[in-house]
């Protein structure tokens, strides 16, 4: 999807020279993504990968230019200063791998972005992956894997579960399909963007046919995409799975997002008013494969 | 835990300089009665357990005299109520209760919101779903501008708090986000604030949940296991947060949970997930063939076999269990092979002790093959019910679950033949 990541698009690692950030920097760049310049303070003038590392944001830009993303490899704790950093530095789209991060900062760093104009994944989210271009984050997880699994296609994924963002893309190309681009939303209780803000970039994408989505219980992504269909400003088909439908509420499950809680949010709910906006909602993922063939049948998702 | 009793969140309101009622936590019989010395007039005595409805289920109880709150006391500890073990109560003035109001404040995770929303009502003391929406006030707060004095007027003038009481209501209802702000709190609510026939605005219970993920920053209110849930943690939650702030590389979850599923019940399964979303996908293939799960574990973010051999120990330690399922329904980013030498360790210790004991183990995704073959080496020789798959069934939920129901079903029967 040319909307996100292009071959052009400039990205900025924050905390590359640690554990992760090294290593995923280095993972992004086998894939294709323009990976410029990380930062880690007090570690400036040294490179990883080749890729120069300048001790603030601020610094990258006046040797590179505006960047377009930034990817956090930051802890959660001081995951907000770094994002307000690169809001600071102008850059409009921020994807956070990041977990355990302080639900006020992320209220506080969320309420800086919408300020700014700016689009932020997750907290929580593992990242962005576009076959054929490139990957924000470490979704796809190694060169080998991702080559062999996210193939190009025009089915867009979007997921709640870091795990299944990785699996929808394997089950799609195992039926004989690929994918135009995928998204993790993040696992964190609130996030910087939501269906609802992530399905108008796929509405206006031409590479995407059809979305496949994994849910969860908890939150209002699903209600609020449902909405979104409803009011006609999503058109394009879209499967959904939605899991925990057994889940006790007031309990959380690892993903701090998943949890039932003040009445709203249970599987049921949400699977209600996906159905009452034409959304087809399958029971068990193993059923899109099969939902997939029948759109394709309608001439309604192309395989080449 | 992430959630507060009523007295400690009172400690925090008292920092923040929260007018409470006069009282102080009992741990026996004894201490009741001193308090209760100490305030010098009729006193309530309320359980601390982490639960509403407290006063209906008998966990209220009231004494004129120090030596009556001492009885009182006596009967409440070591009490159950509501299925919580009692072992705490507190001992406060009783109020001359005029008036009940509610104030409280969540976190609006919605796309137009992603915000706190604090909220107040003069319909106080119930539970604040069941008040009309027309009779509480509401304002969705702007984080960057804050949460100010004359927001918090505004809120009760919106649902006619008399003038004599604006200014003091309208305080609590700022100390209260300063608490929620400061403490990291993700739910918090006072209800009843209680307006005493002497015109004094109090706050009279207190809710408190902390953010998980902001328990790191207050080590000071002692929380223990810093992972939401309904009920305190077991013995077994304890040990898996151990096993979790011990080393942080990657994820090991593990929470013991009442799985109620409808129909028949054919066995439980000790579970062992794999991802918070594959994780889910399996308890739902389980339940739909009838088969209970009394935990939800997942590891996952690439744990070291270590962390992951400790999570199948403790799926191990349930008492009661028929069979065990690694349900990798997810192709994992993650280098499998660590899952695999992790699982194997727990079974070769394990199941000797249970021979033909059920053993479903489903891995794929990043260096599956590997993977599958150090399962399939490693349990060859043991005596029991053992079946591996990979890739080609990661959403076959129904088909796994299936099998091993199958397998339960013949194993429990050799148990009792």
């Amino acid at each position: 999807m040319a909307i996100l990541l292009t071959k052009t698009t400039k990205v900025v690692v924050q905390g590359i020279t640690g554990r992760e950030g090294s290593m995923r920097a280095k993972f992004m760049r086998r894939l294709g993504t323009n990976v410029v310049a990380g930062v880690t303070p007090g570690r400036g003038g040294e490179e990883v990968d080749g890729i120069p590392v300048y001790n603030t944001v601020k610094d990258a830009v006046k040797n590179h230019g505006l960047f377009d993303v930034s990817v956090t490899f930051i802890p959660g704790t001081g995951l907000k200063d770094a994002v307000m950093e690169a809001l600071d530095a102008d850059i409009k789209w921020i994807v956070m791998p990041v977990e355990r991060v302080p639900l006020y900062d992320i209220l506080e760093m969320v309420a800086y972005g919408k300020q700014k104009g700016a689009m932020l994944l997750g907290p929580g989210s593992i990242g962005v992956n576009t076959p054929g271009i490139g990957a924000l984050g470490w979704l796809g997880g190694s060169v080998e894997f991702a080559h062999n699994h996210f193939l190009p296609g025009h089915v867009g994924v979007i997921s709640r579960s870091g795990g299944q963002s990785g699996t929808l893309p394997y089950v799609i190309a195992q039926a004989g399909f690929g994918v135009s681009t995928v998204l993790h939303v993040g696992t964190e209780p609130v996030t910087g963007m939501s269906f609802s803000d992530i399905l108008p970039l796929f509405q206006e994408d031409p590479d995407t046919d059809v979305m496949a989505i994994f849910g969860e219980m908890g939150g209002s992504h699903e209600e609020e995409a449902a909405q979104l269909v409803k009011s006609g400003k999503f058109t394009k088909p879209v499967i959904i799975y939605v899991s925990g439908a057994w889940a006790p509420a007031g309990m959380k499950f690892s993903h701090a997002s998943a949890i039932v809680e003040r009445g709203s949010g249970s599987t049921q709910d949400k699977i209600t008013r996906l159905r009452e906006a034409g959304i087809i909602v399958v029971d068990n993922p193993n059923e899109i494969p099969a939902r997939l063939h029948e759109l394709k049948g309608l001439g309604k998702l192309r395989v080449k | 835990m992430a959630r507060l009793n009523e007295y400690e969140g009172k400690a925090l309101f008292k920092v923040a300089k929260m007018p409470i009622p006069q009282g102080d936590v009992a741990r026996t019989p004894d201490e009741a009665r001193k308090i209760a010395e100490k305030i010098g007039k009729p006193v309530v005595i309320k359980v601390q357990i982490w639960t509403g409805g407290r006063g209906k289920a008998g966990g209220v109880k009231f004494a004129d005299t120090p030596e009556e709150a001492e009885k009182m006391a006596a009967l409440l500890l070591g009490a159950t109520i509501k299925g919580y073990l009692v072992e705490k109560v507190l001992v406060e003035e009783k109020l001359a209760i005029d008036k009940e109001y509610y104030a409280g404040i969540i976190v609006n995770a919605q796309a137009d919101a992603r915000c706190p929303v604090v909220m107040f009502s003069t319909e106080g003391g119930m539970d604040i779903e069941s008040v009309p929406a027309d009779k509480i006030a509401m304002m969705n707060v702007d984080v960057i501008r804050g949460f100010k004095i004359y927001d918090a007027l505004n809120l009760a003038n919106k649902v006619k708090v008399p003038s004599k009481h604006i200014a003091p209501v309208a305080r609590l209802i700022l100390g209260l986000y300063e608490t929620f702000k400061n403490y990291g709190a993700r739910l918090i609510e006072i209800n009843p604030m209680v307006v005493t026939v002497d015109g004094k605005v109090l706050a009279g219970d207190c809710r408190i949940s902390i953010d998980d993920s902001s328990v790191i920053r207050h080590p000071e209110l002692g929380i223990e296991v810093a992972r939401e849930a309904s009920t305190p943690p077991t013995e077994l939650d304890k040990i898996a947060w151990w096993v979790e702030e011990k080393d942080l590389r990657g994820t090991c979850y593990f929470a013991e949970m009442n799985n109620e599923i409808k129909g028949e019940v054919f066995g439980t399964i000790g579970y062992h997930g794999m991802g918070g979303g594959g994780a889910m996908l399996g308890v739902d293939g389980l339940n739909k063939q009838g088969l209970r799960v009394p935990d939800f574990a997942d590891t996952s973010g690439n744990p070291p076999a270590s962390k992951v051999y400790r999570a199948a120990k403790l799926v191990f330690s349930q008492k009661g269990i028929d069979g065990y399922m690694l349900g990798g329904f997810m192709a994992a980013n993650q280098e499998q092979w660590h899952h695999a030498h992790g699982v194997v360790k727990a079974l070769r210790e394990e199941l000797p002790k249970r021979p033909g004991f059920p053993v479903l183990l489903l891995l794929a995704g990043n260096k599956e093959k590997e993977s599958l073959e150090i399962l399939r080496e490693g349990t060859k020789d043991l005596d029991a019910r053992i079946r591996i798959y990979g890739g080609e069934r990661v959403y076959d939920t129904v088909g796994l679950a299936a099998e091993m129901k199958e397998m339960v079903l013949e194993y429990r029967k050799e148990k009792r033949g």
